[in-house]
């Protein structure tokens, strides 16, 4: 269990790291993008550029956060 | 596979390879130099055995079990996910805000470490210097292998990946063994930049593309323009960046 544990650990330090906000915000973004493709009329294009903004956004945020909780 | 992805493909894998081998090779060098170098050789094949088990089995297995669409869609959020952490520290440490890597500081921590640990003895192999070794190479590696492995499946080929990594690996170890000392003057701190940027920059590619998965047809999503999405979307990511780091700069001088 403590080795299940400590993988576990291992992978989300290695791929999520510092800020756990990136890895949601990049999830939110796609999984609504999956639902433009899936159940809208939306043009493939138009998704895939909301999209793109859309993770320049969380990017962006967490940046901005990170400064913040530095400065404060 | 079109040249822009060839050559970003081959770019990305020497790029990223070549920083996480001047970390190992600092390692590396503070455990041969202080403890001898046949446990740390030890150390060091037994994490590349594990390392190359690892990339073949873990390529194999994306490859063969996952349709093309939904390989885009894990592949590249995890790529983009990962990106964006490097590219995140590298906007900071641009900024003033976070500690720049300092490879002959870590040079010094390991020495003064292998100095200080015991005199442990197994298989014939002076234990610190073998763990200390594999644990350097193999927790690097790690992150050239899951470069290796996502470039490799979007792009379409493994082996140009592990050839670029091979070659980053190659030029990293021929200048560390040559000097005798960790690569300081290396400009660490740009090239994560750099790399950070291609991977947020094709992550962002393959995931949206494996966005298409989710459609009737479960093919690839295109982007406008195609694969000149791919340069386009790198130069949006730069000026982000530069705009971040212009953003940001000067609440450093707050942060003090």
């Amino acid at each position: 269990m403590r080795f299940v544990t400590a993988l576990a650990r291992f992978w989300w330090d290695f791929v999520v790291g510092d800020d756990w906000r990136i890895a949601v915000g990049v999830v939110l973004v796609l999984g609504a993008g999956a639902v433009l493709v899936a159940d809208t009329e939306v043009p493939h294009a138009l998704v895939a550029v909301l999209a793109a903004v859309g993770i320049a956004l969380v990017a962006l945020c967490s940046i901005v956060l990170a400064t913040r909780r530095n400065a404060s | 596979m079109s040249t822009g992805d060839a050559v970003g493909l081959i770019t990305a894998t020497l790029l990223a390879s070549g920083v996480e081998f001047v970390e190992a090779l600092t390692i590396v060098l503070a455990m041969g130099t202080t403890r001898g170098w046949r446990s740390t050789w030890a150390g060091v094949g037994a994490a590349l055995l594990a390392l190359a088990v690892i990339t073949v089995f873990a390529g194999y297995a994306l490859e063969q079990w996952l349709p093309e669409a939904l390989v885009s869609l894990v592949v590249g959020t995890l790529l983009l996910v990962f990106g964006l952490q490097w590219l995140r520290k590298a906007i900071l440490r641009a900024a003033g805000l976070k500690a720049l890597h300092d490879e002959d500081a870590a040079f010094r921590a390991e020495v003064d470490a292998a100095a200080r640990a015991g005199d442990e003895r197994r298989l014939g192999l002076d234990w610190f210097a073998f763990v200390v070794s594999f644990k350097g190479v193999f927790l690097e590696g790690l992150e050239i292998v899951f470069i290796v492995i996502t470039f490799g499946l979007n792009a379409g080929s493994i082996p140009l990946a592990v050839v670029g990594a091979a070659l980053g690996g190659a030029i990293v170890i021929a200048a560390g063994f040559a000097l005798h000392r960790p690569l300081a003057r290396v400009p660490e701190n740009t090239i994560k930049f750099v790399v950070g940027l291609l991977l947020t920059t094709f992550g962002t590619f393959w995931a949206v593309e494996g966005l298409g998965w989710f459609s009737a047809g479960q093919e690839r999503l295109d982007w406008p323009g195609g694969d000149l999405a791919l340069p386009a979307l790198l130069v949006a990511w730069c000026a982000l960046a530069w705009a971040a780091v212009r953003l940001v700069a000067p609440r450093a001088g707050e942060a003090v």
